[in-house]
């Protein structure tokens, strides 16, 4: 119980005195740029928690959804078969470095010129930042899987999709995890960028709305917003973590 | 071949259970070959424990993948209950050395011994008896749903053993599988193999490096050369059935078995210029 408890207080205790410090500081500022903390908050109530706000996070978080997803499942599948071959990776491991060193930000003027400013060229903006770092690390995994287990499932020649789902994915879990954890950050960011460039609806796009109308404490509670849906995004993350790994932290723990 | 009088109750009276006949391996690498095993040729009649012991770097792990189907032999034949060996077969199950790693961090005990039965295709109440029955044989009952990193090196070998005797091998390999644990624990999983054996009538190849372990466990022990491996000779152990750590040990005729494939080894090594001539002394001792 109070492992617990100091947990908490170990968790809250930072953000808790940074918060107090923020409100503090700023509450007598008459800087328009840097506007008190209480008015940056109530300028977030009426933002963010009603319909329109909804208009405007719903969007963002359906194609970052459909980028991320769609690059995983593109990852485990060619990640997999890759994984899985020596002459294949030695065909396309320099291609991939290669793709992997553009910075998919660059990626931006060149979808919206093929797919305009519609969702597609957002979510293939997503989707091709969020690829990467989970295809390499799941490649990286099932080559990796250790060599005694393989023969275990040869002598008992256990192939196939069984062979797939016994051996190959959980022993590759780790480094798929970490892929996805690396890829979901990339992700957010490119959907708040791919939004300021060109957009009708979106966090980003709103962000960027607030600032050149110089509405400064609603485009401050779009950052705080951003904060906070990557605080929620990473315990979601770290909780699909805890359900898929269990065993490896018992592993290591060892 | 001359066990084969003695089975005169078996449906085949002349194929022996697992025969390796002028087994060759030479492994192509970039620019040189190794011939790792030149000619080995030994069989096993059905029900019988033999032990394959040899100088370190005798080719015995690579002798044992040929066996398992895990390599594929330069030349020569391996035969199965009459069936040639090409790839894993289903009358076989592997104890590792690795016991670490040949078991399914991600499964449970139980899972990890039902998994390869899953793959056999057997109803859920077979599995299900099998598994309980096989876990129990080898002593963790209270293991059943523990995680393999949650058990000892020991605990995890015997799992592995349990996997192996649930899947209901006509031959059963082992590889040097008690390497790797300490001497206590060791001489507790020689006796299983042993009552195991005697309980359940597998046919057990069991390789090693340890002389003694050798005479305790086998019923024969073949011998083999250093690298590359011909067999030097089969030693028929005859200690009786019944062993026992204390006892077994303390017979003159271990001590004579052990001092004669002591020798064998010795010379397969060239000399021995390793040991101390003392250890050497008491070896031929028991030898007389």
């Amino acid at each position: 119980m109070s492992s617990i408890l100091g947990r908490l207080w170990a968790t809250f205790l930072v953000p808790a005195v940074l918060f107090v410090l923020w409100m503090v500081t700023s509450s007598n500022s008459e800087n328009f740029f840097f506007p008190p903390l209480q008015k940056i908050l109530s300028a977030f109530r009426d933002t963010w928690m009603s319909n329109n706000g909804a208009a405007e996070i719903v969007p963002s978080l359906l194609r970052l959804a459909a980028g991320f997803f769609a690059a995983f499942t593109f990852a485990l599948t060619a990640g997999v078969l890759l994984g899985s071959s020596k002459v294949a990776r030695d065909y396309t491991e320099p291609v991939f470095e290669f793709f992997r060193a553009i910075p998919p930000t660059v990626m931006i003027p060149v979808l919206l010129v093929i797919s305009g400013i519609g969702d597609t060229s957002k979510i293939a903006v997503i989707a091709l930042g969020c690829l990467w770092p989970m295809l390499l690390n799941t490649i990286e995994g099932v080559r990796s899987v250790d060599s005694v287990l393989k023969d275990t499932c040869n002598v008992y020649r256990i192939h196939g999709i069984r062979r797939l789902a016994m051996l190959t994915l959980p022993a590759a879990s780790p480094q798929i995890v970490t892929g996805m954890r690396t890829g979901l950050s990339i992700g957010i960011i490119l959907m708040v960028i791919s939004e300021m460039f060109a957009s009708r609806n979106g966090i980003g796009f709103a962000i960027i709305q607030f600032q050149r109308t110089f509405a400064i404490p609603e485009m401050w509670s779009g950052i705080l917003l951003l904060g906070i849906i990557g605080v929620a995004l990473s315990l979601l993350m770290r909780g699909f973590e805890m359900l898929v790994l269990h065993w490896y932290e018992g592993v290591r723990q060892q | 071949m001359i066990m084969n009088d003695l089975r005169a109750g078996d449906q085949d009276l002349h194929a022996p259970m697992l025969a390796i006949r002028q087994l060759r391996k030479v492994y192509e690498g970039s620019g040189r070959t190794v011939e790792a095993i030149r000619d080995v040729t030994f069989s096993l009649a059905e029900r019988e424990l033999i032990c394959i012991v040899g100088p370190s770097g005798a080719g015995k792990t690579t002798l044992l993948r040929c066996i398992a189907g895990l390599l594929a032999p330069t030349s020569g034949e391996i035969t199965l209950a009459g069936r040639k060996v090409v790839g894993p077969a289903a009358g076989m199950a592997v104890v590792f050395q690795e016991y670490g790693r040949s078991l399914f961090p991600w499964m449970r005990v139980r899972q990890n011994v039902e998994l390869p039965l899953k793959e056999k295709g057997l109803s859920t109440e077979h599995r299900r008896r099998l598994v309980n029955e096989s876990i129990d044989a080898v002593g963790l009952k209270d293991a059943r749903d523990a995680y393999p990193w949650q058990l000892s090196g020991g605990m995890q070998q015997r799992v592995a053993i349990a996997r192996a005797i649930a899947y209901e091998p006509k031959v059963l390999l082992m590889d040097e599988p008690f390497a790797s644990v300490d001497a206590q624990t060791r001489a507790e999983l020689e006796d299983l193999v042993r009552s195991l054996w005697t309980r359940l009538g597998v046919t057990i190849v069991f390789v090693t490096h340890d002389i003694d372990e050798s005479v305790y466990l086998g019923e024969r022990v073949v011998v083999l050369s250093a690298s590359p491996t011909t067999v030097m000779e089969e030693v028929s152990i005859d200690l009786g059935a019944e062993r026992n750590q204390l006892q077994t040990r303390a017979d003159p005729r271990f001590g004579q078995l052990r001092g004669h494939i002591y020798e064998l080894i010795k010379d397969a090594k060239g000399g021995g210029a390793q040991y101390g001539s003392a250890t050497l002394a008491g070896a031929r001792d028991c030898g007389r």
